[in-house]
């Protein structure tokens, strides 16, 4: 086990200092950790154990891990890192064993692999129904609707039904629904997993759009809250440093916080570029080993 | 489908032509030419949607629609038409007798008021056993313990057969409506129940978590989830419903000696008088009845429900 798990001090101070030790590729005051302080994220020593007593077993270990408010963080990790159930007891759809986590400003938006739109509504009435459950009264619904589907660059989508839509614009519709409930905190389960890699890279693109323009407004369209804070799972290393300001590698069985790298590279970035691929190739080489340790059980 | 042709056809070359004044231009670019990104997704978008395949001429959907069962239909009466002028069965009257015979009835005033007070026994029978089993089956779902008591208990009286239920009926409620109104509910309650449970069991728990994940919970979460969610499986269910309580009817006033006469009775009085021509005639009332329903009700409804989803059931 690195080193890493054993700081004791991690969870209790701020985003910026509580990974003192993190291997970081490159220098550990980010952007991310400018705005530190309060955070949108915070896991303080949770775990997590499914099923009866005498065979449970044990899928989320001693997890520390906060995010700043605004900043995108990716968790990668191969199968069994627990990285799904992470993100469902961020969502509150689920409670931890042991530990704590707290999510300061209400629930937070989640997003699937599997779009989850309903087939019953058409894409705007989609967007309109997150906008009802977060409160927007009904006479407004229709024009931010409208506005988040144009952000999500699907301005003539309202009336579509989700069967008329391509894969890549049902996920574009499922963010701009995510985007609707108005919370702070993004969580985004492997969105783009079930995509082609050409649809996949134009909403890495999109989705760094979204994000950067809701960091720069201070609130997202459609909403009138703080910056957007993202937790994106994945298991796809590029895809982790081409989008997020820091990535966290995950062990398997159970799932523990192996390693982190801020990725200190400007935005927008591209799947191609040099930095990109430098890092992921060092972060691919850590997976590995972390995969390789399974084998030698 | 003219118009996704279209699109894709048009937005490809555009975005060629397009890429490279844009690249001239340089600073000025943000401001005038469109963004790059932004076209590329469109262009994604108008290759990747799925073709439009519905429009088709009306007189075509029609002819198509209501060609094949006029044709059953006819080659249904010229066979018959055959059997009688061949004389394959003794007992076999001609189609014009049994159609002599509906004329007949319609003449001295009995047709219609018997379809009438059939349907409109269906129609209530139907309508309670909705309102009951659609509840019902929603408070199975819920409750494990429930469930798990009355779910072998509705299997089983959904197996058991109409004639069964009506000597029970009637020698509790006599040969009353009320007799009448408990078979076609024992008939179909159990089945719109089931229906309705199964239903709710097949709603993709994604769909589910998604709208919890929302903010959709309890009534909410079942007015707008749920419930839409498991709605092609509530029509099915209706639909089932209606065929078990139809038939449960039929069995009904074919036994019982109700004070007001219905199509079960023609059949009734045709066994009596030994007239094969007006039982055939009864029996095409009812499945004119049954089908008359299914294909002017049931069958527009489903597809509706089922085409706004994006499935494309099976055409009945």
């Amino acid at each position: 086990m690195t080193t890493e798990l054993a700081a004791p001090a991690a969870a209790s101070a701020s985003a910026a200092s509580s990974h003192p030790d993190r291997h970081a590729s490159r220098s550990t005051s980010g952007a991310a950790a400018a705005q530190a302080g309060p955070y949108a994220v915070r896991l303080d020593r949770v775990s997590k154990a499914f099923g009866p007593p005498g065979a449970r077993q044990l899928v989320l270990d001693d997890i520390r891990l906060e995010a700043a408010p605004g900043e995108f963080v990716c968790l990668l990790g191969a199968s069994g890192c627990g990285k799904s159930t992470m993100l469902n007891l961020v969502a509150g759809l689920d409670q931890p064993s042991s530990g704590k986590v707290t999510v300061p400003h209400g629930r937070p938006a989640l997003m699937f692999q599997d779009h989850a739109l309903f087939p019953w509504l058409s894409a705007g009435r989609n967007v309109e129904l997150a906008l009802k459950f977060g409160g927007v009264p009904r006479n407004e619904r229709r024009e931010r609707a409208q506005e988040l589907l144009k952000l999500v660059r699907l301005p003539d989508a309202h009336a579509k039904r989700v069967h008329e839509l391509s894969g890549g614009m049902r996920q574009r519709v499922a963010l701009a629904r995510a985007l609707a409930q108005g919370s702070e905190v993004l969580l985004m389960d492997e969105p783009f997993a079930a995509l082609d890699a050409i649809t996949r890279d134009l909403l890495h693109e999109e989705l760094t759009r979204v994000w950067t323009a809701a960091k720069e407004s201070g609130g997202r369209q459609g909403s009138g809250g703080g910056p957007l804070t993202v937790l994106f799972v994945t298991h796809n290393v590029r895809e982790a440093v081409r989008l997020g300001q820091r990535v966290v590698l995950l062990s398997s069985r159970p799932g523990r916080v192996a390693r982190e790298w801020d990725v200190e590279l400007p935005y927008p970035r591209r799947i191609e570029d040099s930095g990109v691929t430098e890092l992921a190739r060092e972060i691919t080489g850590h997976l590995h080993e972390e995969i390789v340790r399974h084998a030698r059980h | 489908m003219p118009a996704t042709d279209a699109a894709s056809a048009s937005a490809g070359p555009t975005a060629k032509r397009e890429q490279h004044p844009e690249r001239e231009q340089g600073p000025e670019r943000e401001q005038t030419a469109p963004d790059p990104s932004d076209e590329m997704a469109s262009g994604l978008d108008a290759l990747d949607a799925p073709a439009d395949t519905r429009a088709k001429a009306v007189s075509r959907r029609v002819l198509g629609k209501a060609g094949p069962p006029l044709l059953a239909v006819g080659l249904v009466l010229a066979l018959w038409q055959l059997a009688h002028t061949l004389n394959w069965s003794s007992t076999l009257p001609a189609p014009g007798q049994v159609w002599a015979d509906l004329a007949a009835a319609q003449a001295d005033g009995t047709l219609l008021p018997a379809v009438g007070q059939s349907l409109l026994r269906c129609v209530i029978g139907f309508g309670a056993a909705a309102a009951i089993g659609i509840p019902l089956g929603l408070l199975l779902t819920r409750l494990t313990l429930l469930r798990t008591v009355l779910g072998p208990i509705l299997s089983a009286i959904q197996s058991l057969p109409a004639a069964g239920l009506v000597p029970v009926a009637v020698i509790a409620l006599g040969n009353s409506e009320g007799a009448v109104y408990a078979v076609v509910l024992l008939g179909s309650v159990p089945s719109i129940a089931v229906a309705v449970v199964s239903g709710i069991d097949q709603v993709p728990p994604l769909l589910l978590r998604a709208g919890k994940s929302m903010g959709a919970t309890g009534l909410r979460g079942a007015a707008h989830v749920l419930v839409p969610a498991a709605l092609p499986s509530f029509v099915a269910a209706l639909r089932q419903g209606w065929t078990f309580g139809w038939r449960a009817l039929m069995t009904a006033e074919l036994i019982t000696a109700t004070p007001l006469p219905g199509i079960g009775r023609i059949l009734a009085e045709g066994k009596e008088s030994d007239s094969m021509s007006l039982v055939l005639a009864a029996v095409l009332l009812i499945l004119a009845v049954g089908v008359l329903v299914e294909s002017a009700l049931f069958g527009p409804l489903e597809r509706r429900v089922l085409r706004q989803r994006g499935l494309t059931g099976a055409r009945l």
